[in-house]
């Protein structure tokens, strides 16, 4: 029993948050708000030649043979910046979707080569979401009908955009037809590929939402030093105080079931489900209450467009909803502990659950 | 990180189960608040001491058996899943045993720590003052050199289980000319000592769970002073860390409450016209266990030489608030008979939610009240401004 992340994990996440930190900030977002994608392919280039697309890409593909443990605290990071870029979804979602049908079509372990290398990019879709981000700046698609999963190419579809409050966010419903030829999966293995899928795409957003939460109370300690009113900084105030240590009570419970939410998942992906329902629901409450918290410490201000705040308070209501929904969530936390045969108590922390 | 058990760890909590279903008295203990309780419950903790599972994390040659962190943590597991008695000396174990070990002389290791392990000697706390409650710094009782012994004038007051200890751990002013949180020493008191007058105090149950400890010209010997002279708020904060933080309330209680609280909302769950209820259960379930995962994080970080610090007010928070929603949970279930007496004729199988519900409300005010960890979490934790 070891609860802790190597020395390896922790510079490497090091390494990462001080590149994110530099590159992605409030400025470049905001830049990249009236650029035709929103996004930026120098940037991309630059995540590549980190090697975190290939990080969870098998190493006969090219990659680092990497898991969801390693990336867990990179997605936090991504977070903690509002990164506009799916570099979260291609590693944990597109990329071990795409490996765990690597020997049954060619066409993936090539795809997975070309993430690895930065050639090209992969969006998902997913019945839980009815959009899917990212389609626009995507050479390949993989889309679901029912318990199948299929392959496009970008030029095989056709997108429509869908505007989104968070302006960094690029949404799109997809109009395509699913063939014969497009088809990597389906049957069983398509419901178990899409269940997975659905677990790490949840797992990337409450990391990210973990690291959304603790940059709004970064950001609005920050404020509340600068800012006077009756002769003193507001925060001196115990009201805004008492706000900010509620937002870190929150997000300090929400990181031990979000690392062994990657935990399971990397060693026991069927057992997960519990695990990552669990870590998506307290990062949505952590992440919700730091928006809540701190608007309401920023006061009129951080109900304008000029202050920062709303990049990261828009990603969080963003988040929270995608890749299943707070009802999803609690409702299969709901099922596993109402059934009478369940194995629950202390002795079982560590156990199978879900 | 490595989220299983070794074969060894598994085998300890094999033995710990075993040991605890041969000894754990069948009938539960009389509340340790009553002198009767006391005594058994100090009887159990010679038990406990007898087959050295006292206090596990101790060295062996303090009664202990060395366990690491994570050992504990499974041996509490296994305590609260047995329904053990509570711990009548979790102020000498939990709380002043830590801190022992860690600004202890070893004459005082050998003195205070193997009578703690044995179960011959329960402690209390007496730190708060009539003027001096939140605001600990404000400590005005007086611990005044005098050759080889310190001579002691002042009051107490809010000292759990002092009724019937034999020790108590204090805060006094050696300095006399000092303020705040300097010249203050952590010094240890017999409750039997001439000059010492206990006044029990009633708590909501009706039993003297407190005391007003009374302090009148009495004399310790110098060896009593834990640490050196000033060193006292230093070293009690230290000892609110341990007793915010991690060993005063392992994650274990609070699983088995919400263990309990599935079960007793599985048991009614027909009767029960409130939606939210069920939400509540379930997020209570979530809460005990987010407490013990991130429990064992920290144990994690802690065996491989990690400090806790400021963070263990955020645990304290955690704890208590959510050991107040279980049991109001609990009390909403079990509605009109929630407010019986378990005796009452009409309790029926209410069981001890009652005491729970009463104990709950302590929880956010002791060991620090949760407005101020919450200071601490924004000042020391977060960089808020104090003034």
């Amino acid at each position: 029993m070891d609860f802790t992340f190597t020395e390896d994990q922790l510079l490497f996440c090091d390494s990462v948050k001080n590149f994110l930190q530099a590159e992605i900030t409030p400025e470049s977002l905001r830049a990249s708000w009236d650029t035709d994608t929103g996004r930026s392919d120098e940037l991309w280039q630059t995540i590549v030649e980190l090697g975190l697309t290939a990080m969870l890409v098998p190493e006969a593909q090219g990659g680092l043979g990497m898991n969801e443990l390693d990336f867990i605290l990179l997605a936090q990071e991504c977070g903690r910046v509002a990164l506009a870029e799916a570099l979260v979804e291609t590693a944990l979602v597109a990329t071990p979707l795409l490996s765990a049908l690597v020997d049954k079509d060619p066409r993936c372990a090539s795809l997975l080569e070309k993430i690895a290398s930065g050639e090209i990019r992969v969006a998902v879709g997913h019945p839980a979401n009815e959009l899917v981000s990212d389609a626009h700046v995507a050479d390949w698609l993989l889309l679901p009908s029912g318990d199948q999963i299929h392959l496009l190419a970008r030029d095989q579809v056709k997108l429509v955009t869908q505007h989104s409050v968070d302006p960094s966010r690029r949404l799109f419903t997809v109009e395509w037809k699913a063939t014969d030829e497009t088809c990597l999966a389906g049957g069983p293995e398509g419901v178990q590929l899409l269940a997975a899928s659905l677990n790490r795409g949840a797992l990337g957003c409450a990391a990210q939402l973990v690291g959304l939460a603790e940059a709004m109370v970064s950001l609005t300690v920050d404020y509340t030093a600068d800012r006077h009113q009756f002769g003193k900084a507001i925060g001196t105030n115990q009201a805004l105080k008492h706000h900010m240590a509620n937002c870190a009570v929150k997000s300090e419970f929400a990181k031990a079931p979000l690392y062994r939410a990657a935990y399971t998942l990397s060693k026991a992906p069927q057992n997960a489900d519990f695990a990552v329902s669990h870590a998506k629901v307290a990062a949505g409450e952590a992440a919700l209450l730091a928006a809540k918290n701190a608007i309401q410490s920023f006061g009129a201000m951080g109900y304008t467009w000029e202050c920062d705040l709303h990049i990261f308070m828009k990603r969080a209501w963003a988040l929270d909803k995608f890749w299943g929904h707070t009802g999803f969530h609690k409702n299969r936390l709901h099922q596993w502990l109402m059934n009478p045969n369940a194995k629950i108590g202390a002795d079982k922390t560590f156990g199978i659950q879900g | 990180m490595d989220l299983n058990y070794t074969p060894e760890q598994i085998a300890f909590r094999q033995e710990v189960r075993q040991w605890l279903a041969d000894n754990v008295p069948a009938e539960p203990l009389q509340s340790f608040d009553t002198e009767e309780g006391f005594e058994q419950h100090r009887q159990w903790e010679k038990t406990l001491a007898k087959g050295n599972w006292g206090m596990v994390t101790w060295p062996q040659e303090y009664g202990g058996r060395a366990c690491n962190l994570i050992e504990w943590l499974i041996f509490e597991e296994e305590y609260y899943r047995a329904k053990a008695p509570l711990r009548v000396n979790q102020n000498g174990i939990f709380l002043l045993g830590p801190t022992l070990m860690e600004y202890g002389t070893p004459e005082q290791k050998e003195r205070f720590i193997t009578q703690m392990a044995r179960g011959e000697e329960m402690w209390a706390q007496g730190w708060s003052e009539p003027g001096a409650g939140s605001d600990m710094a404000a400590i005005r009782s007086k611990a005044i050199r005098d050759g080889d012994e310190y001579v002691i004038n002042g009051q107490k007051v809010w000292s759990t289980r002092a009724v019937f200890a034999d020790w108590v751990f204090c805060i006094f002013r050696t300095d006399p000319d000092s303020e705040r949180h300097h010249g203050l020493s952590f010094i240890f008191v017999p409750l039997d000592a001439p000059g010492v007058t206990v006044r029990p105090i009633p708590q909501l149950d009706g039993l003297p769970g407190f005391a007003e400890i009374f302090f009148d010209d009495v004399r310790v010997p110098v060896s009593n002073r834990l640490g050196d002279e000033g060193q006292g708020w230093h070293i009690a904060m230290a000892t609110a860390g341990f007793e915010r933080g991690l060993m005063l309330r392992s994650p274990a209680r609070f699983q088995e409450t919400a263990k309990r609280l599935v079960e007793l909302y599985r048991a009614h769950q027909n009767d029960i016209l409130d939606l939210t209820i069920e939400d509540a259960v379930v997020k209570s379930y979530m809460d005990a266990e987010a407490y013990a995962l991130s429990t064992y994080q920290t144990a994690s970080r802690l065996i491989k030489g990690g400090k806790i610090g400021a963070e263990a007010s955020l645990n304290k928070i955690f704890w208590s608030e959510l050991d107040q929603r279980m049991h109001e949970t609990a009390m909403s279930i079990l509605a009109s008979r929630a407010e019986l007496l378990p005796h009452s004729s009409a309790a029926g199988n209410v069981g001890a939610w009652l005491e729970g519900f009463l104990f709950s409300q302590s929880g956010p005010i002791y060991a620090g009240t949760n407005e101020i960890q919450r200071n601490i979490i924004a000042e020391r934790l977060l960089g808020m401004p104090r003034k």
